[in-house]
């Protein structure tokens, strides 16, 4: 099990094509295969696969991509939801 | 021409490099995380860009080493934005693998990462690994309950009151387990998507299994009672094991949560119903 996708459609990732400039460093720090390379520029071809651990955004230098970065941890958002902070895992 | 590798101060992870670096001349910088892994700390930041300008400065790399690139652990990437540690301190940084047991590949071609590398996968072995530790979590609540129930339960000596708390707890036990053991196992053929889906199939069978096998039996209103509360129990400690996994978002278990916990908590309070009126009105 490489690719297992979780629940579908629910991810925030989006990316603004018109500001890619085909750099890659988002398909660099993917952990999953979420982006396929197009010419000069990406593609988010598997967003349920997407994982929202931020690294793809924080390392664009276009400010091309957005997403919520978060922990897919349910004590964590539990824990948030009681504390109403943000969620945060204690590992 | 040594590489400059960075990691974090987690024990683990420092052993797990500095173990696939024999033989290989590198420098190894390693960044203040509380004791916490790369993957972890760079989620909470602080793996990540101001600790790794503030380590470079402090250690005075320009001074140790001739070339300026770093090697970065690709699950570092959540909290280092490459192109601001170059523009802060010069520093190209380049992402290694997500592995320790890929570094060495990794140096040989030439700072290559493969497709293979750069994946997080979530194996048997990877799954089986991480049940120690939710299993640690509930043991000890486990513990608890169960010598409270022994404290209360009616008998004349303790082998009859420790008989009778199994007879009630066992169910929920195995509910306890399904969620915690037996989700994490059988995860990838479990129908469902939803965790807590998963949990409460597999809770539902499992409790459900062992009381048709109950010597003796419960009554119809215990039955009801023990399968709501084991399979309640599934359904959440299941839900609990996304904390672990490698491919859930927090988006999905948000989504999840909202549908699951009523359910969870509902079964739980019909339950406690049943009990209550168990014990107060018959």
């Amino acid at each position: 099990m490489t690719t297992v996708a979780y629940i579908r459609g629910v991810t925030t990732i989006e990316l603004d094509s018109l500001l890619c400039n085909g750099c890659m460093m988002c398909i660099k720090v993917c952990p999953h295969p979420v982006f396929t390379p197009l010419k000069r520029m990406v593609e988010i071809r598997e967003p349920d696969l997407c994982i929202e651990c931020g690294a793809c955004a924080l390392n664009c230098p276009e400010d091309a991509l957005s997403v919520n970065p978060g922990v897919g941890c349910a004590a964590a958002i539990l824990k948030g939801w009681v504390t109403r902070s943000k969620p945060d895992c204690s590992c | 021409m040594s590489p400059v590798l960075v990691t974090a101060n987690y024990k683990l992870s420092f052993d797990a490099l500095r173990s696939e670096l024999q033989g290989v001349d590198t420098w190894i910088l390693v960044l203040d995380t509380k004791g916490v892994n790369v993957w972890c700390a760079a989620g909470k930041g602080t793996f990540g860009t101001v600790e790794l300008v503030r380590q470079v400065e402090t250690a005075g790399l320009s001074e140790v080493v001739s070339h300026r690139k770093l090697v970065v652990p690709q699950l570092g990437a959540p909290g280092v934005a490459a192109h601001e540690v170059r523009r802060i301190c010069g520093f190209k940084v380049v992402y290694g693998p997500a592995h320790a047991r890929d570094i060495k590949a990794f140096l040989e071609a030439t700072m290559h990462a493969t497709n293979d590398m750069r994946r997080v996968t979530f194996g048997l072995g990877e799954r089986v690994e991480v049940i120690g530790v939710e299993l640690a979590a509930v043991l000890k609540w486990i513990v608890l309950i169960v010598a409270v129930m022994v404290l209360l339960a009616g008998g004349e000596s303790i082998v009859d009151r420790v008989r009778t708390v199994m007879l009630t707890a066992s169910p929920i036990l195995v509910g306890v387990l399904a969620g915690v053991v037996l989700v994490p196992i059988l995860l990838p053929w479990i129908p469902g998507r939803a965790f807590s889906l998963k949990g409460a199939i597999l809770g539902a069978v499992a409790v459900g299994t062992t009381l048709a096998l109950t010597p003796g039996g419960h009554s119809t209103a215990v039955n009801i009672q023990l399968f709501l509360s084991g399979t309640a129990a599934a359904s959440f400690l299941a839900m609990q094991f996304t904390g672990s996994t490698t491919f859930t978002s927090p988006s999905g278990v948000e989504w999840e949560m909202r549908r699951a916990l009523p359910f969870q908590v509902g079964a739980v309070v019909i339950a406690s119903a049943i009990a209550v009126v168990r014990v107060f009105g018959g």
